[in-house]
């Protein structure tokens, strides 16, 4: 599958190479807004940079702070380009919904499907655009 | 953003908010409440009684931006709302390491947040002081902690706010009508079963931060049922599962057949539906998940934190009988110089003092924190290398946010760790 669609919930065009985890992510205490970098020592990803990228994710868990993590990335220019979920995570969602109301920018947000998510795996980089998601090398 | 406005059914308040006529704030507030309606697919919103405002803790100059155009809207809640920690132990933080630059800023979203009308508890465990909510309630509540024991423990009814939205509710007094506000998504879909858990064991303060641990990642988002557990806990106790599991998991809503008051039985939990999903946890189980809770087993100790969710007075009695029993430090640097730091609310800490329960730690030499807790806060910035804590919450974002290697165990290790600077470990039921 080189092309999927998803369903779109912060407009917008991104491309960029994937970080693919099955895991989801806590971003407070997960990722350091100052650097774009993935800190949750627990997670796969740690050590990462997401900024600029495409951030594939199942969902967020625990804390609360995660959507004010993302909003202090979107205004440092810190935040991944495009983020993924598997189904809508609404606090993803949440910061991007803000960051635009803010700053006027946000990520890319679309959720897809449980198979569309799988498939994303085998991804080396994507581009967003209106929804649709086309297979990239980085 | 997918799907039309119309797909959610506004009301006449909710129109009226939309176009400005209640003022500025409640009309930034309902456009983002609007939109997450629609992002959750809401059929309508509904009224909320009371609201908790995780959104007070500083991580950066995006949030106090926001609290502050909030506030400069003249911004004020409509439903009596509590306030969950903030950067900064409003009145002893000079006392502490903290850059002033983090000390203003945390002071100027404080201020922001108390302009609203809220009510300054500074606390991640509200329902453990004057506004705690009632069974049935609708609520809007931050802070995952909270939500999960608000959800479970007592029966109100919140979806896990985020931060930014919740100040969104708190304002407009709506909330999207999705998810934990509904009979409907209220239900267990999955089991944990103890296996062979002793009594003793399930009595103990430490195993709970354990079983939450474990119940995270086998819950997911879903409502959960903990069958088999051989004894009735205590509220610190379903307050430290709560925690435990809403930091390795986004457990908002757990059952307790014949303990939590929508479960008086298993099939209640479930609502006479098989599960999705059956967990089997036995003492290995529990073992390997208690090990996972450390990193640091050997050796010495910078400091010994209590208080994540901020300790209760029942638990400062706690830690009062053990200080008093075990005698006071040795003297510096014997143990080292490691501290024992508790993090608590202002009006805890008010009754503890009165109750005389503060005695026994100022003779230790133990500091108290109040408003934030070490996690939210620079003011232990530089002496948290090495961690021993007996709450799960500290010991799962210790590592992320302050690089720290933490050593879990239980109340009684902790203190004698404090004592002698390095980690300590008693015979108990885990053995």
């Amino acid at each position: 599958m080189d092309r999927l669609r998803g369903q779109l919930i912060v407009a917008g065009t991104a491309s960029g190479a994937v970080l693919y985890a099955t895991q989801p992510l806590s971003f407070w205490g997960g990722y350091d807004a100052a650097s774009g970098r993935i800190t949750d020592t627990h997670h796969p990803l740690a050590g990462e940079t997401a900024a600029g990228m495409a951030l594939v994710l199942p969902a967020t868990r625990g804390s609360s702070t995660t959507t004010a993590v993302l909003l202090e990335a979107i205004r440092r220019e810190t935040a991944p380009a495009a983020l993924i979920t598997r189904g809508v995570d609404a606090f993803l969602a949440l910061a991007c919904v803000v960051g635009q109301e803010m700053y006027g920018r946000s990520p890319v947000l679309v959720c897809v499907g449980e198979d569309e998510f799988r498939s994303l795996a085998e991804w080396p980089g994507l581009e967003v655009e209106e929804g649709a998601l086309t297979r990239r090398e980085r | 953003m997918s799907g039309g406005s119309d797909t959610v059914r506004l009301s006449p308040f909710d129109r009226a908010l939309l176009a400005g006529e209640e003022g500025e704030a409640p009309k930034l507030a309902m456009r983002i409440l609007a939109r997450m309606a629609e992002v959750r697919g809401a059929g309508s919103m509904l009224d909320i009684e009371a609201a908790h405002i995780d959104s007070t803790i500083y991580v950066g100059d995006a949030g106090l931006e926001f609290a502050e155009r909030l506030a400069s809207l003249g911004a004020r809640v409509r439903v009596p709302s509590t306030l969950n920690v903030s950067g900064l132990d409003e009145f002893h933080w000079q006392e502490w390491s903290v850059p002033p630059e983090w000390a203003e800023k945390s002071a100027r979203q404080m201020r922001a947040y108390d302009s609203m009308g809220t009510i300054p508890t500074w606390t991640c465990a509200p329902y453990q002081g004057r506004q705690t909510p009632r069974f049935g309630q609708q609520i809007a509540w931050g802070e995952s902690n909270a939500v999960a024991f608000a959800n479970s423990v007592i029966g109100a009814r919140t979806e896990r706010y985020p931060d930014l939205l919740d100040i969104c509710c708190a304002i407009t007094g709506r909330a999207p009508a999705v998810g934990l506000h509904l009979d409907e998504n209220r239900l267990a879909t999955r089991v944990l079963r103890l296996r062979g858990v002793p009594e003793e064991l399930a009595a103990a303060d430490d195993f709970y931060p354990v079983l939450g641990h474990l119940l995270g990642p086998f819950a997911e988002e879903d409502p959960v049922a903990i069958a088999g557990l051989p004894v009735i806990p205590e509220e610190d106790q379903l307050k430290a599962l709560g925690a435990a599991a809403a930091s390795s998991g986004a457990v908002a809503l757990f059952h307790i057949p014949g303990v939590t008051p929508e479960a008086p039985t298993l099939a209640d939990a479930l609502g006479g539906r098989e599960p999705v999903a059956v967990l089997d946890v036995g003492l290995p189980e529990l073992r390997a998940a208690r090990r996972e809770l450390t990193t640091h087993d050997e050796g010495g100790l910078d400091m010994v934190v209590l208080g994540s969710p901020h300790f209760s007075f029942a638990e400062f009695g706690k830690l009062a009988a053990l200080l008093r029993e075990r005698g006071p430090e040795p003297a510096v640097p014997a143990n080292g110089g490691c501290e024992l730091v508790v993090t608590t609310s202002r009006a805890v800490r008010d009754l503890a003092e009165r109750a005389g329960l503060l005695e026994p730690l100022r003779a230790f030499g133990a500091r108290l924190m109040v408003d934030t807790c070490v996690l939210a806060t620079p003011m232990t910035a530089g002496t948290t290398r090495r961690l021993m804590t007996n709450s799960a919450k500290y010991a799962w974002y210790s590592p992320g946010l302050l690089g720290s290697a933490v050593a879990f165990g239980s109340l009684a290790e902790c203190v004698e760790s404090a004592r002698r600077g390095r980690v300590v470990r008693e015979p108990g039921p885990w053995d």
